[in-house]
């Protein structure tokens, strides 16, 4: 079959260097790996052009730059406020590599690094860990009180607690898969209208006439994948923003 | 629709057949792109023998990606930031410092103007009494001069007044003495005259 | 019942979830909609609150979504 019409195809890994092995397990230089890389070099090109002029009337680029760090800067501020300061770079790396890894993805014959469940995951997973850490880090055991809400009856304060348990457990997951599940899902569906237009294009000139609307179709599903794009980053972003501040404030 | 399902349908129709292929496809996985498609698991995102390599990686560049942040990239930006905000509250501070400096002068001139204002309001009083007072003195002057004139006038005309009625009584005699000395003609004398004629008057 | 078959009527049924999530998403834009035009003074501060909802309650459409890949490529 057509590789064009296989919607799983785009997410397929392929070796550029390797196989290489650590501890029996293979750590090749995948297509993953080299976006990773390309996205790594961008941010990082990209930010240090713009503060690099420094100028006091920003330039087009500079104006990005700006406006980019501000943005990251204001979520922070907002719902973690002042303690939060010493997260604004993990959350800005976190934000940028998202935005970066699933912008990347849009562009033909690009691969999407956060399409792949194990990336997802891993970060998430990286972020509650390190929100018990600070968690326990900032508070000590008490931090567990976040688990057992205050004001609430005795008698059903077991599966209150059960309850939160589960919800805070929940969240990796959660958190990791909703990235994950709209990057996958997006591209697939991109990849299923964009093979129909080559499916019916390839029937003669009746089918290149039907083939007009499922290329509307794939346009405007393009953009909505660039938004989608950038709001999970944001989405992740806040999170991760929002998931600190559990760490840091025990309101409970 | 008929599409979609056949390209599901081909997707998974695959993947029977490659389910035992993992197991044994482990190092000869990928290369050539559509026969690799059925070398390992059927959906590469599950595909768990990718998980290391992909792990591996994502630790070495997010790592190097918060190191750069952190140490380099958002360090120089909140520079450039902070530096535009200090511009900005400079020249904040200088244009509020130039505001108060205007309103002074403002304040400065509003005063000199009120002032210079009650300056000509008292002089212009002042120049209008002396005005008065001289157009007044002057009147009075006149007027003195006037009355004292007036007065001498009057002083005149009584003593003409009186001369003419001396001389009325010296003819009223001298005739009365001739109408007598007609009449009569006695000899009146003058002297006669005028004192029957003083009588008369009595 | 053929277990190829019974594994596609599990995905298709699987991905009913989405439906929910789609309601949810909507209450959530369609309700801050309403607040917003109540009240167009506090719908920018609420915005941030109101993509959290909808990401938390897309999350949930979307573990349906995934096991319906899971019955359809892994399993």
């Amino acid at each position: 079959m057509a590789q064009g019409i296989d919607p799983i195809h785009q997410f397929q890994l392929h070796d550029l260097a390797g196989p290489w092995n650590i501890a029996g397990h293979e750590i090749s230089f995948t297509n993953s790996a080299l976006f990773m890389g390309i996205a790594v070099g961008l941010i990082t090109v990209i930010l240090l052009a713009a503060a690099a002029r420094g100028a006091l009337v920003p330039g087009r680029l500079q104006s990005v730059g700006e406006m980019w760090y501000e943005f990251v800067h204001n979520m922070v501020q907002n719902v973690l406020g002042h303690e939060g300061k010493a997260f604004f770079p993990l959350v800005f790396t976190i934000f940028s590599f998202v935005l970066f890894a699933n912008m990347l993805g849009m562009f033909p014959y690009f691969f999407t690094v956060t399409s792949h469940v194990v990336v997802t995951a891993s970060l998430a997973v990286f972020v509650v860990a390190l929100v018990v850490v600070v968690g326990i880090a900032k508070h000590g055991l008490g931090w567990f009180k976040l688990f057992v809400p205050s004001g609430v009856p005795l008698v059903i304060l077991p599966f209150i607690s059960l309850i939160e348990v589960i919800s805070f457990l929940s969240r990796p997951v959660s958190l990791g898969l909703r990235l994950f599940g709209n990057m996958l899902a997006g591209h697939i569906v991109l990849k299923v209208f964009a093979g129909f237009v080559v499916l019916l294009g390839s029937m003669g000139l009746g089918g290149i006439i039907g083939s007009i609307a499922p290329l509307g179709m794939a346009v405007a599903l393009t953009a909505l994948e660039f938004l989608v794009a950038f709001l999970q980053a944001f989405v992740f972003a806040i999170l991760t923003c929002v998931y600190l501040n559990d760490a840091l404030h025990t309101h409970h | 629709m008929s599409q979609s399902t056949i390209v599901v349908a081909e997707a998974t129709t695959e993947a029977p057949a490659e389910g035992e292929a993992p197991a044994s496809g482990e190092a000869g996985h990928t290369t050539e792109g559509t026969a690799a498609e059925g070398g390992h698991g059927g959906f590469p995102p599950m595909d768990a023998h990718t998980f290391p390599s992909q792990i591996f990686w994502l630790v070495i560049f997010f790592g190097l990606l918060y190191l750069l942040m952190s140490k380099v990239a958002l360090p120089k930006m909140a520079a450039v930031l902070d530096k535009r905000h200090k511009a900005i509250e400079g020249d904040l501070a200088k244009a509020s410092a130039l505001k108060h400096e205007t309103e002074a002068a403002i304040q400065h001139y509003e005063k000199s103007l009120a002032d210079a204002r009650a300056n000509a309001q008292g002089i212009a009083t002042e120049t209008r009494s002396k005005i008065a007072d001289e157009i007044e003195a002057e009147r009075s002057a006149l007027e003195k001069t006037l009355s004292s004139k007036l007065a001498e006038a009057d002083s005149r005309i009584s003593a003409t007044k009186a001369k003419a009625m001396q001389d009325v009584h010296e003819v009223a005699a001298e005739t009365a003495a001739e109408i007598v000395s007609e009449l009569t003609g006695h000899k009146v004398s003058k002297e006669h005259a005028a004192k029957a004629i003083a009588g008369l008057k009595g | 019942m053929d277990p190829l078959a019974a594994k596609y009527i599990g995905a298709g049924i699987a991905c009913i979830g989405m439906g929910g999530a789609g309601i949810g998403v909507g209450h959530i834009f369609g309700n801050f909609l309403s607040g917003a035009l109540r009240n167009p003074a506090a719908a920018g501060a609420q915005f941030t609150n109101a993509l959290i909802g909808a990401a938390l309650a897309e999350g949930l459409g979307i573990f349906s979504l995934v096991i319906a890949l899971l019955l359809l490529f892994a399993a």
